[in-house]
């Protein structure tokens, strides 16, 4: 229009100016978020990748949403402004686009709670071991639920994480035949690659919750409750998490670490473990008993 | 007809036969006008609000660098207690309750409330709540987070008092709402002007009205949750206990039946604030007035079904998570339509960019963002990754402050020339809502990158990793950019009070009926009720003067009220 030099005109542009500017700044700024953080974080264990690329096709739908509607806003702010001469056109309502979008937001949605669902199983189900497999897979369990998932052929590396305040210690197959008395480790858990390693999650004080990003999502450890997750993990190394529920004062410190090694190393290291512990064990029997012979610990000098 | 001929309004209603009002101190304190309890409950949540944010500028401050030693690690815990409870018993929640104290009756033509001394307890029981709960501060404060999970929140491992103080908070605030929300109830139910059937309400006491089932209907469970708690820190009781035949969950489940709906309880009201001003200052009707107070009633009513997907991580069956995944997701649904209700509403009109206006398009535009950041949340696989990281903190807040508190903010905008008879100043207004659009972005959108990075939350110190600390200066500098807007309406409102432009009875040509009134109004509110015609009555009123009136100069018509000098 010609009138576009009114002073409210050049206020109104000027604040559109402005609020251009804040955008762009919020660009530059999520720039260095580029890095791969405007996502979950993958490649440790399958079904963390599946919760990725099920995060992904939302973020898509998300994105379109969102530009559309925030697009609208800012364009009915600049073509409707008040103008000289302008008038405000009265319309109520307008049923059928009413129904247009409430039905076209419903759609959306169940597009989504479809494609969940396709998702699902894979995710919570574990898949087989490769074919290396540590020997240990198919080991009696610490606890016996129905709740567990196995892999189809039923074998899995079961591993049990406690929580307490703040530390995480895992007990792994390799005791009796009732699985107590196995080796166990604190802070980190040591596991063989490319073998389907399952974990009954409890609590021994407050709520705690395990989560190893790389690993796949959260499960809280609530106490008089087991919760159950899986990772099967293909390449070597460390993948680190924090305790993701908050539990008390050192929450902060509550870390968690698991150290993907070959299967054979794997082997190896838990032999190793359990030979300590079980010297340890011996060395603490003598001294008990030592401490008997001298009449118990009010009779030793 | 008679009761036409009686109905008629007239341009100015003086007042006659009012009492002198009432002066000094003890007037405040004894008083059972509700525009009074409104006022006081709208200064006492503010300054609430203002020590929710140093809480809040504390932990940005300790986040600032990965291993700060700025506050120990139990202060820390404290202060993200004290903080979050704050904002929502003590600052949102009554916040609403005070703007709606003060306009419900205007609103829809009444005298006061139902009942004008259960509503000056109401006040009083919110005041306790604060000062019980701050009290702790001089002992030792609550640390266990506002959602006080038990068995962290037990005795065993918290024994000092103050997670006491926290269940006396809740207890007390809680009663608190629960009488106001019966007070607004009966009022809307019963003292609605001729007139003003159910399909003629102003949208924002339709969102006081679903704000106030929701109370009755949530906050007894929170209630009972805590009395749970409380005998089982001091006579021995084992709710929570798992060793004796309790469960965790328990707490869970009655906190989060609670818990959900009160986000709807803080939020639907600012959706009713968005509601009036954006047709009033786009000069067009509201745009699908049923859809959008439907809408309102749906969402309450979902809101109600959906606790549990605040637990996707616990031991629960999965069909559970499905049901209330799928219960997120049509909650969405209603959400939307009053987002495209919204922008329909300014399509086509004439915008006026009046500061509420704008803090009412900045509130839709981080809603938005809010709501979709929600979506995430109710597919529980994502959410697995998600939770209880900084994500969560993100999306709660761009929908409490982004949503809530620039809904409040755009309130305080709109309806301070009614609540002081002058108004705010316009470009200390807009400075404000620029600065506080821009902090809450610069304070929230970045911590979906640290949530997604692995950051948890409720953490003092953090791995020196990736870009956390990057990412966490970023979201400090927002949270100081944000608090300076905060401060721009603090010191606007402390200059209008006494230097603010005169604003008579009706500045922005308002649509219902709290503008035919003196600004500010009398006590008892209207000698005359007028008769209410439409969901715009003050529109009607305003036509049927210009009608009235002599058409034969081109003088504009006389409208009730002196317009605004632009």
């Amino acid at each position: 229009m010609a009138r576009a030099t009114s002073p409210s005109h050049r206020r109104t542009l000027r604040c559109l100016l402005v609020v251009a500017l804040a955008l762009g700044a919020l660009a530059l700024l999520a720039a260095p978020a580029l890095g791969g953080t405007f996502t979950p974080q993958t490649g440790g264990s399958p079904n963390a990748n599946r919760i990725d690329s099920l995060y992904r096709v939302a973020l898509w739908i998300a994105l379109v949403i969102f530009f559309a509607v925030e697009g609208a806003l800012v364009y009915s702010l600049v073509r409707f402004r008040a103008r000289r001469g302008a008038m405000a056109a009265q319309i109520r309502g307008h049923a059928r686009l009413e129904m247009g979008w409430t039905v076209g937001a419903a759609v959306i949605l169940v597009a989504l709670a479809v494609l969940t669902f396709a998702k699902l199983d894979s995710i919570r189900t574990p898949p087989n071991s490769g074919p290396g497999e540590a020997q240990l897979a198919g080991r009696p369990a610490l606890y016996a639920t129905l709740d567990r998932r196995l892999p189809p052929n039923g074998k899995s590396l079961n591993i049990q994480v406690n929580g307490q305040q703040y530390l995480w210690r895992f007990t792994y197959p390799g005791g009796g035949p009732t699985g107590f008395g196995g080796p166990y480790s604190y802070q980190e858990m040591v596991v063989p690659t490319d073998t389907t390693v399952t974990l009954d999650v409890v609590s021994q004080d407050v709520a705690h919750s395990w989560w190893i990003p790389a690993l796949g999502g959260k499960v809280d450890a609530v106490p008089g409750y087991v919760n159950h997750t899986w990772f099967k993990i293909h390449k070597p190394g460390l993948y680190a998490g924090e305790c993701a529920e908050m539990c008390g004062r050192r929450h902060a410190d509550m870390i968690a670490v698991v150290r993907a090694v070959d299967p054979d190393r794997f082997e190896a290291w838990l032999a190793q473990r359990q030979a300590d512990i079980q010297a340890a064990n011996k060395a603490a029997e003598s001294a008990r008993a030592r401490i008997a012979r001298q009449g118990g610990l009010a009779g030793s000098p | 007809m008679a009761t036409a001929e009686h109905a008629i309004p007239r341009p100015q209603i003086v007042a006659r036969g009012v009492q002198a009002p009432a002066r000094g101190w003890t007037s405040w304190i004894t008083t059972t006008d509700h525009k009074r309890i409104g006022i006081l409950y709208m200064v006492t949540t503010f300054a609430f609000f203002l020590l929710g944010g140093v809480e809040a500028l504390l932990m940005r401050l300790q986040l600032t660098s990965p291993h700060n030693t700025l506050v120990t690690p139990q202060s820390f815990n404290q202060l993200f207690t004290l903080h979050g409870s704050t904002m929502i018993f003590l600052f949102v929640v009554p916040m609403m309750a005070g703007i709606g104290n003060y306009l419900l009756p205007l609103m829809i033509g009444a005298r006061d409330m139902a009942f004008p001394r259960l509503n000056a307890l109401s006040y009083w029981l919110l005041l306790a709540g604060g000062i019980v709960f701050y009290s702790s501060l001089f002992f030792s404060a609550p640390e266990a987070g506002w959602t006080s999970y038990a068995p962290l929140s037990s005795s065993a491992y918290i024994p000092n008092n103050g997670v006491d103080a926290w269940i006396y908070l809740i207890h007390l605030t809680g009663l608190s709402s629960i009488l106001g929300a019966i007070n607004f109830y009966a009022t809307i139910a019963n003292m609605r002007a001729p007139g003003m059937g159910w399909g003629r309400l102003p949208l924002f006491v339709w969102g006081l009205l679903t704000y106030s089932v929701l109370i009755i209907v949530a906050m007894p469970l929170i209630a009972v949750a805590v009395t749970l708690l409380l005998t089982a820190r001091h006579f021995g009781t084992h709710f929570y206990d798992p060793s004796n035949g309790g469960s965790p969950l328990l707490w869970q489940h009655l906190f989060w039946f609670f818990g959900h709906p009160e986000v709807y309880i803080m939020v639907l009201p600012a959706f009713g604030i968005i509601s009036e001003i954006l047709p009033v200052f786009a000069r067009k009707p509201i745009f699908g007035y049923k859809a959008i107070a439907a809408s309102t009633v749906m969402i309450a009513f979902l809101g109600l079904l959906t606790w549990a997907h605040h637990m996707f991580a616990t031991p629960t069956p999965i069909v559970v998570f499905i049901f209330v995944m799928l219960s997120s997701y049509v909650i969405a649904v209603p959400t939307g339509v009053k987002v495209l209700n919204w922008l329909a509403t300014l399509w086509r009109g004439t915008v006026e960019f009046k500061t509420p206006l704008l803090f009412a398009v900045a509130m839709i535009s981080l809603f938005v963002i809010g709501g979709i950041s929600g979506v995430f949340l109710a597919i529980f696989p994502v959410d697995w990754q998600v939770e209880d990281t900084y994500f969560v903190v993100a999306h709660l807040h761009y929908v409490l402050v982004g949503g809530s508190v620039m809904g409040i903010f755009a309130g305080i905008y709109y309806w301070f020339p009614k609540f002081t008879g002058r108004m705010l100043a316009e470009g200390l207004g807009k400075l404000s809502c620029a600065l506080m659009w821009l902090g809450i972005n610069l304070t929230f959108l970045i911590q979906h990158s640290l949530g997604l990075d692995g950051m948890p939350r409720r953490v003092y110190e953090y791995p020196d990793i990736a870009h956390f600390q990057l990412y966490n200066i970023i979201s400090t500098v927002g949270s100081f950019t944000l608090a300076l807007g905060v401060l721009v309406t603090v010191v606007n409102v402390a200059r209008s009070l006494r230097h603010g432009v005169v604003a008579g009875p009706d500045p922005w040509r308002g649509n219902t009926l709290e503008w035919f009134v003196p600004s500010p109004p009398p006590a008892n509110n209207f000698d005359v009720i007028p008769r209410v015609r439409s969901v715009e009555p003050m529109k009607d009123i305003r036509r049927q003067i210009e009608r009235q009136s002599p058409v034969a100069d081109q003088a504009p018509a006389p409208t009730p009220t002196p317009a605004v000098p632009a």
